[in-house]
């Protein structure tokens, strides 16, 4: 599905940040490379410009912004709130929202599917500026329309007061901003979480490191739960460390598919890793293939679906819900242990005389 | 282990005092076997119980017989003399040496920091010799091995004549013949002590450059597994192979010649008559041409170790060879691929080494490459020096033993043809020059009275001692184990001591060490020594004390393996990768812990082992 305002994953189209953003160009990549990623499409910056611009409203946010000294809290709240009143308080334009009708009624063929909507603004991920979880994402959304008032939601979360003064002490200028929105299926996870190609603990670029929690992948990447967490080598593909928590509660789809619910993990599976063997070779080889593509350290988003079929080979399908960049080690020269230099015998007396620190 | 010390929490902290723990019934005099330096001395308690021992059950994994010392002795010794007094090793010296309860527990010797720094110089200038002229000394060193197994095939341990011949009167020789018997015997083990010391001569060497690979590698990639390490210098082309390879090409060879009915004929196993049959056949002699070649001398192989005096030897016993070809032409009739997958092999290791290079930024890639290159020229040798010394040379060692303990035996000097290995290779001289004595004199000697009850003694010992496996270790571990040696070979880390300890993980499952990745199910198949090696059927697990590189041929029924001692280059490990199965070594106690029949699962990549059933 093409047309103006949506662009979907598998269009096979060149994905371009000005218009998808940052989010959903890595996904339009990677459907495009053959990595499995869930259906879903972009609502692009031509429909949020189609939006604020030809009688819209961004004069009305200039007018409401200006002036305005980001270190007074209250006033920035209360001139956020009045900016997203503009947003959320109008009609999406019917051209708009025919288009993001229509490429939502592609991904269910059956019928509404639940899915994630999140902001895909054209700043995000960079490797200069993360606003990383800066705008809102809404997930367990049902229904076309309120799909469209999900996607309206997301523009306005361009104008929260953190965001604001985000942007304001990086001298990012307000007027002329735009965003886009990715609506993606939701996978009913069984198991989902993160994983990191390179260490975070010491830099180590052989290895991946994995957190996986039962259900949705959301309380991992907020923080909300502890998660298993797998130390794999990214050569041999093998895990050397692992670290399993009992897991409590777990995010899951609402049974009527209109959001999503908590709900305990019974007994058994508490005591049981997140991740079989051959998932957690799985989610790192779809780590390991991702930054093979960008050349650098990944952060990705994964899940595996309560009805996954196997691959043909047997293995287990690991969807990629998200990508990006690494941008706290790729920018740090690593902090390690100094090696002895150069080679032949007087290396080996240096590294046998060193051998008290041989870790074991 | 009864003896063990528990923590509150319920956490063994020591191994048993060796001078706490009871002798098996029936053995309670085990002691009187063996000679005093190897065993632990009530006068030194205090100095002995200070130190951490581990039992060297990889070499050693059954009881040893007194004559059999020889080997811990010998080969501690010129371990040791190699580091302390040859190359200079800076922090190693050598391993002392116990034999305890009939089984064999080494305790690294540690050298002073200070006196180690001072070493430096000195090994590098020595040891920089030897990696610099690398290859030339390999030749010479081959030259030097050759010639030792060429003396010891010489020496010949026959009747004494009745009387010198006459032609000695001519030649006024003034000699008789126990002068070449009892010099015989005297060379017999200084050959022995000559070619323990070969075996070390560049083995210290090969596991040091290794091992500096090793430490870079863990410095630029913490938590490496061992496995990656082991794989960037694994030999594809190893003579330590070639035995195996030889019974593979004689397999084809007889296919081809269609002679291979003859080597799967049904009724009893395979062997002389086999041979004899082919010979008649049309063809036969090109395939017993082939045999010949093969037999000298990749068949001086044993399926043991090399280290007991009753290993058999394929060269000896051409059951043993035939049986495995008999094997490989039942594969190669089902369409079975037999060979070795060599282009696999270092197709992983080149895609390994070079995805790890790729991870570094260009000066340490630079570093990682010399490191690579050193361990790779000098890492071959590691693994094929087995061949030469201790399958090929101790192979030709024992059956002189055993003919100079059959000549005795004829004169009543014990009561089976192998016994002589009941006494101490010093008992045995003494033995030896009374009846040479008695030769002399014309008159009985003392031994037929003196040694058959003694030997019977001695064998119910050995029988009661062998009753009950070893402890894997004596006394309490310290903090850290950081000697190079221990960690490489027999894979003593801080952490392997600790799960003897607990003996278990916390999920119940045995831990050791992720060998050979993969993972395999199927029903364990115990195997505490080569005789049990006929047991293994299609699709078992082997699960062995230690296994020997000339299992190999059992290596294509088996799903994967599991021992109880050994790290990530002993020898199961090795054999393991390069067929592609799945180990688990240095579990401590898989073999008492599992028995025949039950189910297990081997994670070769996680290095545990579940028991299913």
């Amino acid at each position: 599905m093409t047309d103006q305002y949506t662009l979907a994953f598998d269009s096979g189209a060149d994905p371009s940040t000005a218009r998808v953003g940052g989010k959903c160009a890595g996904l339009l990549t990677m459907t495009r490379c053959g990595v499995p990623v869930p259906p879903g499409f972009a609502v692009t910056t031509d429909a949020f410009d189609a939006v604020l611009d030809g009688g819209g409203p961004r004069a009305e946010i200039g007018s409401v912004l200006a002036g305005l000294d980001p270190s007074d809290t209250a006033d920035t709240e209360r001139r956020a709130a009045e900016v997203r009143g503009l947003i959320t308080g109008r009609p999406v334009p019917p051209p708009v929202a025919t288009a993001v009708t229509a490429a939502y009624r592609v991904l269910g063929a059956a019928g509404d599917v639940p899915v994630s909507v999140r902001s895909s603004a054209e700043m995000e991920d960079l490797p200069a500026i993360s606003f990383a979880g800066q705008y809102d994402t809404y997930l367990g959304v049902r229904g076309a329309d309120a799909v469209v008032d999900a996607v309206r939601r997301c523009w306005a979360s361009l104008w929260t007061a953190r965001a604001i003064t985000y942007r304001a002490a990086r001298g990012v200028p307000e007027l002329g901003l735009s965003m886009a929105v990715g609506v993606q299926a939701m996978v009913d996870a069984r198991t989902a979480g993160v994983a990191l190609t390179v260490n975070p603990a010491d830099g180590d670029p052989s290895k991946i490191v994995i957190d996986a929690a039962w259900g949705l992948g959301d309380p991992v990447v907020s923080g909300g739960t502890t998660p298993d967490n797998y130390v794999v080598d990214k050569v041999l593909l093998v895990p050397v460390k692992t670290t399993l928590s009992p897991i409590h509660h777990e995010l899951v789809l609402a049974p009527d598919g209109h959001g999503l619910v908590r709900r305990a993990v019974e007994d058994a599976r508490r005591r049981q890793a997140c991740l079989a063997p051959a998932e957690i070779t799985a989610v790192a080889e779809l780590a390991k293939r991702v930054e093979r593509h960008y050349g650098c350290p990944q952060d990705i988003e994964w899940a595996i679906a309560c009805d996954a079929a196997l691959l043909p080979d047997g293995g287990p399908r690991v969807l990629l819900l998200q990508a990006r960049s690494e941008t706290f080690w790729s920018r740090r020269p690593r902090a390690r242990a100094a090696v002895v230099p150069g080679a032949g015998v007087s290396s080996i007396a240096d590294t046998m005389l060193g051998l008290g620190t041989l870790p074991t | 282990m009864a003896t063990q010390q528990r923590t509150s929490s319920g956490q063994h902290t020591s191994f048993p005092s060796p001078y706490e723990q009871p002798a098996p019934e029936g053995a309670e005099d085990w002691r009187s076997l063996y000679p005093y330096n190897v065993l632990f001395q009530p006068e030194r308690r205090a100095m002995e119980e200070a130190k951490f021992w581990f039992c060297d059950s990889q070499h050693w994994p059954t009881v040893l017989k007194p004559f059999e010392t020889i080997g811990p002795e010998l080969s501690t010794k010129c371990l040791g003399q190699f580091n302390t007094r040859y190359f200079l090793v800076p922090p190693a010296n050598g391993l002392e040496c116990r034999i305890h309860q009939g089984y064999v527990y080494h305790s690294p010797v540690t050298v002073d920091p200070d006196e180690a720094a001072a070493r430096v110089p000195e090994f590098l200038r020595r040891a920089g010799y030897y990696f610099k002229h690398w290859d030339a000394l390999l030749v010479n060193w081959k030259r030097k091995v050759l010639a030792t197994i060429r003396e010891l095939e010489a020496l010949r341990f026959g009747e004494l004549p009745d009387a010198q011949p006459y032609e000695e009167i001519e030649r006024g020789t003034g000699l008789d013949a126990t002068d070449t018997l009892l010099g015989g015997y005297d060379r017999l083990l200084a050959l022995c002590h000559r070619a323990w010391q070969y075996h070390f001569e560049f083995l210290n060497l090969g596991y040091a450059a290794y091992l500096d690979l090793f430490q870079a590698c863990r410095q630029w990639f913490p938590g490496i597994p061992d496995q990656a390490v082991a794989t960037m210098v694994q030999g594809v082309d190893m003579e330590l192979f070639r035995p195996d390879d030889e019974l593979k090409r004689l397999a084809k060879l007889a296919v081809e010649l269609g002679l291979d009915h003859l080597l799967t004929a049904p009724g009893p196993a395979p062997g002389q008559d086999t041979l004899d049959t082919v010979a008649s056949a049309p063809r036969g002699e090109d395939w017993l041409v082939a045999w010949e070649t093969a037999r000298d001398p990749w068949f001086n192989f044993t399926s043991g170790n090399g280290f007991y005096a009753d290993d058999r030897y394929w060269r000896d016993d051409p059951a043993l060879p035939l049986g495995y070809i008999h094997d490989y032409v039942l594969r190669l009739r089902r369409g079975e691929y037999i060979d070795r997958r060599v282009a696999e092999l270092v197709a992983e290791r080149d895609r390994i080494t070079g995805e790890y290079a790729a991870l570094l930024d260009p000066a340490q890639r630079a570093d990682f490459e010399a490191k690579l290159r050193l361990a790779r020229q000098v890492y071959p040798y590691v693994e094929n020096h087995n061949f030469y010394i201790e399958h090929w040379t101790m192979g030709v060692f024992w059956r002189k033993t055993r003919q100079l303990s059959a000549l005795l035996h004829r004169a009543g000097f014990w009561p089976g043809e192998n016994d002589m290995l009941y006494l101490t290779r010093d008992e045995a001289r003494v033995a030896l020059f009374d009846f040479a004595s008695g030769w002399a004199r014309g008159s009985a000697p003392l031994g037929p009275d003196h040694w058959p009850p003694e030997v019977e003694r001695r064998r119910r010992i050995v029988r009661a001692l062998a009753s009950r496996r070893p402890e894997p270790a004596l006394n309490r571990p310290p903090a850290a184990v950081t000697e190079p040696f221990s960690i490489m070979l027999w894979g003593i880390t801080s952490e392997r001591v600790r799960s003897w300890l607990t003996d278990l993980d916390t999920t119940g499952d045995l831990i050791g060490l992720a060998a050979s990745p993969g993972r395999a199910e199927g029903p364990a198949r115990i195997v505490r020594g080569p005789a049990e090696l006929d047991l293994v059927q299609d699709g078992e697990i082997l699960v062995a004390p230690v296994t020997a590189p000339s299992w190999a041929p059992v290596f294509g029924r088996i799903r994967a393996t599991v021992t109880d001692i050994g790290g990530v280059m002993s020898h199961a490990a090795i054999v393991c990768r390069e067929y592609s199965l799945p180990a688990v070594t240095g579990t401590g106690s898989a073999s008492t812990r599992i028995r025949t029949g039950q189910r297990i699962r081997v994670d070769g990549t996680a290095g545990t082992v579940t028991v299913l059933d």
